[in-house]
C-alpha cells in the first residue's frame, strides 16, 4: 500500500538516484577526471596517467587482447630490446598450448594486473612469485647447482629476469669472473649525436646544416628582444656549434611541415625535430609519460617519491632539466635531478664516491666520462635503435626503463667501472642503495659461484656434488 | 635400414588419408595440407642451408673474417644456423598474428636438445622424432589436438650436414648427446598447420 510515509521513502529514493545518475553521467562525460570510476589504485608505474583512462581503456569494455595492445604501445620497445627471452610468439607456438592454461602467458596483465594495490608486488608483479615453476620444474635436472632452489627465487638479483633471460648466463658470468671490486679503466662511452647526424634520416638537414654559427649569425627578427645573457649562452652551447639557430627552436616546424610563427616559449615540438629518439625516450619515463597520454606535464607534487617542497610546481618539459639558451649537461646531470628529488638515496650522493669523482672529473683531475653524475646511472649512455635500421650511443631519457628490475643497470651502468660480481652483490642490497653506495655489499648472491661451479664441472667433466 | 612393411603400409594410409580430409585454402584453389608442408619445409629448410653455406661456413671457416656464436650480441658475431631458423620461427609467428588467411608454425626440436625448452613435448613430437631418427630419409605425418585446436603435424629430419654443426653439439656443456657423426639425425624441424575436424 502507498502510504505518506513510504511515500515520503520512494521521493527520498529517487531523488537520490537521479542526483547520482546526473553526478556519474558528468563525470562519465563532461569531467577529465574520471577517477571515481577507478576500481582500485594504480601502480607506481601507472598512477600519473590515472586520469587518463582510455590510455589502456581505448574501449569502455575491452577485452584482454585490446588491453595488451595498449600495454605494447608503451612498453613494446623495451620489452623487445635488448632481448625478449618469453615472446608472445613462442606462446603462440600450439605445442605451447598446455602452459597457456596455467599462465596465459600471452597477455601482460596476466602477470601485472593494474588496479590491484593489496596484491602488487615489486615491479608491478600481481602474479604468484613462483610462477617459473609451471615451465622450469625440471631444471635441476640440467642445472644440478639449481638443486632445491625455492622458485620464488629465480628473480632474486644477480639471477633471472623473465623478459631478458640473456642479461646473465653461464658464459657471461665465466667470462667476467674474477673481476676486481673498480676496473682498471673506467668510462662512460661518448654520445655519438654530432658524428652520425648523416645519417638520421629525420634530422633537418636542409634547414640546419652542420656548421658552427657566432653572434654575428643570430636570426632571430628585429622586433624580438633578447639579452646579452642569452646570446651569449646560446653561442657556448652545443647548438651555436652544430649550427641550430635561434630560429630552429623558436620558429619550430608546423605538423604540416610548414614554419609557424615566432614563440618566446618552444615547447616539445620544437626539440622532437632534431632530438625525436630523446624526446620519444622521455615521454615513456615517468618524467614524460603524462605528455605521451595527452595530459598537463608532470609535476613533482604528483610523485609518490619524496620531493623538494620548492620543486612541487616545476612543469617537467625538456627545458626543466636543460634549461635554455645554455643547455649545460654538467648542470642537467646532477644539480637539475636534487633540485627536485629528495629521498634518502637522493640526498646521500653528494657524500657518495660517485659524487668525489664526478667533481673529479668536472675539476679536469679525471679524464671526461669517468664521474659518476646522477644521469650516469639513471640515464645511461647505450647503444639504442634510433630506427629500424640505425643505432647510436645517446642518453636514455627514459630513466624509468633501468630501473625496475635494477639488474638491467647491470651492463650499461655498473660493468662500465665495477667488475660483475661485485656489482650483482651490491645492486641487491638495498642499505647500500639508499645510503648511495657508501661503503661494501653486505650481501652475497650465488650466481658467479654457480656458474664457477658448473663450469669446472663442464671443463673437468666431474659430475656435480651439488 | 628399410623400414619395414607394416610402417610402410601405415605411413601409405595415413598418407593418403590426409591428402583425402585436409587441405589449405588459398583463395578458389584447395592445397593438399601435406604438399603445403612440404613446401612450407622446402623453403625453410633451404633458406636455413643457404645461410649457413654462403654466410656462415664461407665467412667464418673459408674467409674466418667472424665469428658466429650462440651469444651473436654480446660477441659481435653470425647468429648460428639453428638460431636464425628460430629467429624466423619467431617472426612468421607475429607476421601470422595480424594477417589470419595465413597460419601455420615451425620448430627446430631435438630427443638430445641443448636448450632442453626445445625436447619433445607432445606425443606426436615424441613419435616423429623417433621415427625420423630411426628411419633416415622418411618424414612424418600426423594429426593431433592442441589447446582446442587440429593440427596436421608434419616432422622432417634435420641432418648435421657440415662438421661444425657437429662438433658444437658434441662439445656443447648442455648437449645430452656427444658422440654425433656427419650424417647423423640431429632433431627433426615440426610444422602444424590448423586443420578443421
Amino acid at each position: 500500500m502507498f502510504t505518506s510515509d513510504n511515500k515520503t521513502y520512494w521521493l527520498i529514493w529517487t531523488l537520490l538516484i537521479l542526483i547520482s545518475l546526473a553526478y556519474f553521467s558528468h563525470k562519465l562525460w563532461f569531467d577529465n577526471d574520471k577517477t571515481v570510476f577507478m576500481p582500485g589504485e594504480l601502480s607506481n608505474g601507472h598512477h600519473q596517467i590515472g586520469m587518463s583512462c582510455d590510455s589502456c581503456h581505448k574501449n569502455a569494455y575491452d577485452n584482454q587482447d585490446q588491453i595488451l595492445e595498449s600495454c605494447i604501445e608503451c612498453h613494446g620497445d623495451n620489452r623487445q630490446k635488448p632481448f625478449d627471452s618469453h615472446p608472445r610468439s613462442k606462446f603462440k607456438d600450439p605445442r605451447n598450448a598446455d602452459r597457456l592454461v596455467k599462465i596465459n602467458a600471452l597477455n601482460c596483465i596476466s602477470c601485472h594486473s593494474e588496479h590491484q594495490p593489496a596484491i602488487t608486488q615489486k615491479n608491478g608483479l600481481t602474479q604468484a612469485r613462483d610462477f617459473c615453476v609451471h615451465c622450469h620444474a625440471g631444471i635441476a635436472d640440467e642445472r644440478p647447482s639449481h638443486e632445491g632452489m625455492a622458485f620464488d627465487t629465480c628473480a632474486s638479483a644477480g639471477c633471472h629476469n623473465y623478459h631478458n633471460n640473456r642479461a646473465l648466463y653461464t658464459d657471461f658470468l665465466i667470462k667476467h669472473r674474477d673481476e676486481p671490486e673498480l676496473l682498471s679503466s673506467r668510462t662512460l662511452p661518448k654520445r655519438v649525436f654530432a658524428d652520425v647526424l648523416d645519417e638520421v634520416a629525420n634530422y633537418p638537414h636542409d634547414r640546419y646544416p652542420v656548421q658552427a654559427l657566432s653572434l654575428s649569425d643570430i636570426d632571430k627578427p628585429l622586433t624580438v628582444e633578447t639579452s646579452d645573457q642569452i646570446k651569449q649562452d646560446w653561442a657556448r652551447s652545443a647548438h651555436a656549434k652544430m649550427g641550430a639557430n635561434c630560429s630552429a627552436c623558436h620558429i619550430p616546424l608546423n605538423e604540416d611541415g610548414g614554419a609557424a610563427n615566432w614563440t618566446n616559449q618552444p615547447e616539445l615540438n620544437a626539440c622532437t625535430q632534431c632530438h625525436g629518439a630523446e624526446v620519444k625516450h622521455f615521454k615513456r619515463g615517468k618524467h614524460g609519460m603524462r605528455l605521451q597520454v595527452g595530459l598537463p606535464a608532470m609535476t613533482p607534487a604528483l610523485a609518490r617519491l619524496p620531493m623538494k617542497a620548492e620543486s612541487h610546481g616545476t612543469e617537467l618539459q625538456c627545458n626543466s632539466c636543460h634549461p635554455a639558451h645554455s643547455y649545460d649537461l654538467v648542470d642537467a646531470a646532477v644539480e637539475q635531478c636534487l633540485s627536485c628529488h629528495n629521498d634518502e638515496h637522493s640526498l646521500a650522493y653528494k657524500q657518495s664516491a660517485h659524487y668525489a669523482a664526478w667533481q673529479q672529473e668536472q675539476s679536469g683531475q679525471l679524464p671526461a666520462g669517468s664521474g659518476v653524475s646522477c644521469a650516469s646511472c639513471h640515464m645511461p649512455r647505450a647503444s639504442y635503435d634510433v630506427s629500424e635500421w640505425l643505432n647510436r650511443i645517446m642518453v636514455q631519457h627514459n630513466q624509468s626503463a633501468s630501473l625496475k628490475p635494477n639488474t638491467k643497470m647491470l651492463r650499461p651502468v655498473c660493468m662500465q667501472c665495477h667488475g660483475l660480481e661485485f656489482s650483482i652483490d651490491a645492486l641487491a642490497d638495498d642499505k647500500l642503495i639508499n645510503n648511495n653506495f657508501q661503503g661494501k655489499p653486505t650481501l652475497h648472491i650465488q650466481s658467479m659461484d654457480m656458474a664457477k661451479r658448473e663450469h669446472l664441472r663442464h671443463s673437468t667433466g666431474e659430475q656435480s656434488d651439488d | 635400414m628399410k623400414p619395414s612393411k607394416p610402417v610402410l603400409v601405415l605411413s601409405t594410409i595415413l598418407s593418403a588419408n590426409l591428402l583425402a580430409t585436409s587441405a589449405y585454402a588459398i583463395g578458389e584453389n584447395k592445397v593438399p595440407v601435406k604438399a603445403m608442408a612440404d613446401a612450407l619445409h622446402t623453403v625453410v629448410d633451404s633458406d636455413r642451408s643457404i645461410y649457413t653455406r654462403k654466410v656462415v661456413n664461407r665467412l667464418v671457416k673459408k674467409e674466418k673474417v667472424i665469428k658466429a656464436s650462440e651469444y651473436f650480441d654480446d660477441d659481435k658475431a653470425l647468429p648460428l644456423p639453428a638460431q636464425m631458423f628460430r629467429m624466423g620461427a619467431e617472426h612468421v609467428a607475429k607476421r601470422i598474428a595480424s594477417n589470419p588467411d595465413v597460419n601455420f608454425s615451425y620448430s627446430l626440436q631435438s630427443i638430445w636438445p641443448i636448450n632442453k625448452q626445445n625436447a619433445p613435448k607432445t606425443p606426436a613430437e615424441k613419435e616423429g622424432l623417433e621415427f625420423i631418427a630411426k628411419n633416415k630419409g622418411k618424414n612424418f605425418y600426423t594429426e593431433e589436438k592442441l589447446g582446442g585446436q587440429n593440427y596436421f603435424t608434419a616432422i622432417y629430419a634435420d641432418t648435421g650436414v657440415a662438421p661444425v654443426c657437429v662438433s658444437c653439439h658434441n662439445k656443447h656443456k648442455d648437449s645430452p648427446k656427444t658422440d654425433f657423426k656427419i650424417g647423423d639425425v640431429m632433431g627433426g624441424v615440426v610444422i602444424r598447420i590448423p586443420i578443421d575436424g
